[in-house]
């Protein structure tokens, strides 16, 4: 059974590219594009992964990142973090909040799916 | 004449400049080359006949060899080496010596230290823009974003042969899309970078310019003393000056040039250099005679050109933050170009007791320490709502004072370039050595 990866972007464009990329490797891909309802999209899909933009309309993605590792059903999902804003402390702020891995964009459609495999033992 | 101590090493460098054998420098003024040999070390003091016969055989005139350099080139020196982090190894207690005897170079030093200080405000200045800028950080965002889409979406197209043709015809509309976006987002970029240049640089360098306008000038306006003097004479003067470099930096300039018209009209000069004579200098009963507000005589004392054997009066304004928003330098009397002053100065005193003039004599260190008379006030700034906070606005008159015989204050210019090493207003180490 393919596992599923939910990603949590804003940009249709990219959603829509990524979620491509990722079926073609084999896992099944939930979509959401808004901060302030993520936390119930991540309760309704149990994703094995996430992927998570930080600027989103709503809510940010650190808010969510801290209410994933602050609740028991989600504290263990691996988190794969996506930002425009590559500085050290965003880098700090995303490893404090308990981030699995941290990328910048732009970004490959390998690096992502290298990033995932690492990140969920699928390597 | 003043004379420093520095005489002897100005006599032994200017001797070695030309080459002349200290024995023979003795002899042709009469005294012996052991005496001469103290003189140019600086363990005798020298001056009046000696040093008049000693100018002639060295082909120079008398106050070349007994005057130290200026204390403003001195000052410049210091401020350059206060910059320097590896600071102990910089022999700052010869820094007059250094002026002194090659005055071009240490000229060029304080000027390109002066001038790195600017340019690292520029970049203090953009680095706090790409920061705090919600606009540029939200267009920055919205590129990187559409680059993004674009690479992910241009490396499908290019890496998966098997691709449906209705995906690819959708992945190249998004394509197209995104490249659409892209080309918008720099275009705006552009245009939102070139239309902030103008702000950026007043930012930068408008109190500066405004510093230069001011002091180019010596904060006299001859046009604007005329009793017709109006809207012309400041077109005249805003559109002749070569500092005022931005629309901000006349704007400053504009509204510092409105209120000396104002204070010039007020008082105009015949009858105020009267009642300055009259009043023996006293601000208050100035005040009361015209009718002004005790800020508006000090200014107009400052503007003044020095009569015959009087002394040229400088100007300090600063807002209520401390920051100092117009200068009026005079020779002895260090005023720093950026960062926080002397705390001591009677301004900040003022600015802590609104209303209240503050008076004294204040002596600047140095290797001869100069006395100032300073008179200073804090007003509140017209206002023209009910409800918004008192904007304080203080100014300070500076007199330099030949002989003062009662208690002096001890200041400085700033704590980084002041010898007073014990000073109870120090809020940072000093570069140079505890000589105050």
């Amino acid at each position: 059974m393919a596992k599923q990866i939910l990603l949590i972007e804003d940009e249709p464009n990219i959603i829509e590219a990524i979620s491509f990329i990722l079926s073609r490797d084999g896992w099944d891909v939930a979509t959401h594009a808004n901060g302030e309802t993520a936390m119930d999209a991540i309760a309704r899909h149990a994703p094995d992964v996430l992927v998570l933009d930080v600027m989103l309309p709503g809510r940010s993605g650190y808010e969510i990142l801290q209410d994933v590792r602050g609740r028991a059903e989600t504290a263990h999902i691996p988190v794969l973090m996506l930002t425009a804003r590559g500085q050290k402390k965003d880098r700090e702020t995303a490893d404090r909040l308990g981030v699995t891995r941290f990328m910048t964009k732009p970004f490959s459609n390998a690096e992502v799916l290298s990033a995932l495999r690492e990140i969920t033992g699928a390597a | 004449m003043a004379e420093t101590r520095l005489t002897g090493s100005r006599i032994r460098e200017r001797r070695m400049s030309q080459r002349v054998r200290q024995a023979d420098l003795a002899r042709s003024v009469g005294i012996s080359p052991a005496y001469l040999n103290l003189i140019e070390h600086n363990r005798r003091r020298i001056g009046g006949k000696l040093l008049v016969d000693l100018a002639r055989e060295l082909k120079v005139e008398p106050a070349q060899l007994s005057e130290g350099a200026g204390q403003a080139l001195v000052s410049g020196v210091n401020a350059a080496a206060a910059r320097r982090p590896e600071k102990d190894e910089i022999e700052t207690d010869r820094a007059e010596e250094f002026a002194g005897r090659f005055p071009g170079w240490a000229g060029l030093v304080a000027t390109q230290a002066q001038r790195i200080e600017e340019l690292e405000r520029v970049v203090e200045t953009l680095s706090d823009r790409l920061t705090h800028d919600p606009h540029l950080a939200a267009s920055l965002h919205e590129v990187i974003s559409t680059v993004t889409a674009i690479r992910s979406t241009s490396a499908i197209l290019a890496e998966t042969t098997d691709i449906d043709p209705d995906w690819q015809a959708r992945f190249l509309r998004n394509m197209r899309e995104e490249a659409q976006r892209l080309s918008n987002s720099a275009a705006g970029l552009v245009t939102y970078l070139d239309a902030g240049a103008e702000a950026r640089e007043m930012q930068v360098s408008a109190a500066d310019d405004l510093a230069a306008f001011v002091e180019a000038a010596g904060y006299h306006f001859e046009v604007l003393e005329r009793p017709a003097a109006g809207e012309g004479e400041l077109a005249i003067l805003l559109d002749g000056a070569e500092e005022l470099r931005d629309r901000g930096a006349r704007d400053l300039a504009r509204r510092m040039l409105v209120r000396y018209l104002s204070d010039a009209r007020a008082m105009p000069e015949g009858p105020f250099r009267a009642s300055l004579a009259a009043t023996g200098g006293d601000p208050a009963r100035l005040a009361e005679g015209f009718g002004v507000a005790l800020d508006a005589v000090l200014r107009r004392m400052a503007s003044l050109v020095p009569a015959e054997g009087e002394a040229r009066r400088g100007l300090v304004i600063c807002d209520g933050s401390g920051t100092v928003t117009l200068r009026k330098g005079v020779e002895g009397f260090p005023l720093p170009r950026f960062g926080a002053a002397c705390p001591l100065w009677p301004l900040y005193q003022a600015l802590a007791r609104p209303a209240q003039p503050v008076e004294a004599f204040v002596e600047m260190p140095g290797q001869e320490p100069r006395v100032f008379r300073c008179r200073a006030v804090s007003l509140p700034r017209p206002s023209s709502s009910f409800d918004a906070p008192p904007v304080h606005e203080a100014t300070m008159l500076i007199e330099p004072v030949e002989d003062r015989g009662g208690p002096v204050l001890p200041v400085g210019a700033s704590c980084r370039i002041c010898p007073r090493e014990t000073c109870g207003a120090r809020r940072e180490p000093s570069i140079l050595g505890g000589r105050g």
